[in-house]
């Protein structure tokens, strides 16, 4: 396997969903290629760091403000 | 606890409190996703209020061939489209693109170096989410979209196609660009100069164009500074 179809293999391969024949071409190119190595290795802390720091939490206020709207628009529509 | 599709049931009968209780189990995730497309709090709260009173009105005819979130998901996804195209001066929709794949090569990776440590222990908090946001702000919409929905939110790729009306080929191909770009991004500021791979003939190397970490850094405390610790 060469680089560049590592490349187009590296979505199933970080997913763990490529194919048992395949995973074993590609991990046998990752162990003599170090620079394929840190690109998935990067790939895998950019998700990473993305998926932990997702951390935005709905404001009290705006939930208080969307609840209420939505029971207005609950009572018109079912009361007409 | 009621099951989500007997909660259905009820609200289409006229429940209110069945409906809050749905709002209840997907507003906070809505939320956080909206927020991560759009980046604008204010944007975020009117999309959300949009997408529920959408779900409100056409909740009669949800016919439960998906989940209700996916549902949901879907109707807020393309309420934030709607922001992100009048904020670009764009009106197309995304089930009006062309679903054939992406063409052209996937992108070489330019800087590859390991990273220096773990960037969530080396930063505080508010510089690395400046780092981050300044990064996924610089995809396309369409790249960015697919990003958040499968890598931070955990949809599969199946669903994630299924909200943006694209073929799973599409998302997986603008996923891997995504992850690539962004890899890339981080690595600038990330990676560690001293271990960094120099150009070969299969890899990147010294590209021109890479600005130094430092001087990355100094721009995003700046913006910090700007923002007046907000």
């Amino acid at each position: 396997m060469k680089c560049e179809e590592l490349l187009a293999m590296l979505n199933d391969y970080v997913d763990g969903q490529i194919d048992p024949g395949v995973c074993e071409a590609f991990e046998s190119h990752l162990e003599g290629c170090n620079p394929c190595q840190v690109v998935v290795d990067t790939i895998r802390k950019t998700i990473t760091l993305y998926k932990d720091e997702a951390v935005y939490e709905l404001p009290f206020s705006f939930r208080t403000r969307l609840h209420q709207n939505l029971r207005e628009r609950w009572k018109q529509k079912w009361n007409n | 606890m009621l099951t989500e599709s007997e909660l259905i049931a009820q609200a289409k009968q006229g429940d209110f409190e069945a409906f809050e209780t749905l709002v209840t189990r997907h507003e906070r995730r809505l939320y956080r996703l909206v927020v991560q497309l759009v980046h604008k709090a204010e944007d975020a709260e009117d999309i959300i209020q949009t997408a529920f009173l959408n779900a409100l009105e056409h909740l009669g005819g949800f016919r439960e061939e998906s989940s209700f979130g996916t549902w949901l998901t879907r109707i807020a996804t393309h309420e934030a489209l709607k922001v992100l195209r009048r904020r670009n001066g764009w009106v197309q929709l995304p089930a009006e693109e062309g679903t054939e794949v992406e063409d052209g090569d996937i992108p070489h990776p330019e800087y590859i170096a390991d990273w220096r440590e773990n960037p969530a222990e080396m930063y505080e908090q508010r510089l690395l989410r400046v780092i981050l946001d300044e990064a996924i702000q610089q995809l396309p919409d369409s790249h960015r979209l697919v990003f958040v929905l499968r890598d931070v939110e955990g949809f599969s790729i199946e669903e994630t196609a299924q909200v943006l009306s694209i073929s799973p080929a599409n998302v997986k191909v603008r996923l891997l660009r995504a992850r690539l770009a962004l890899r890339e991004k981080l690595t600038t500021v990330f990676g560690d100069e001293t271990r960094r791979h120099q150009r070969t003939p299969d890899h990147g190397g010294d590209s021109e164009t890479v600005t130094k970490a430092a001087r990355l850094l100094e721009h995003y405390q700046a913006q910090i500074n700007q923002r007046g610790g907000a």
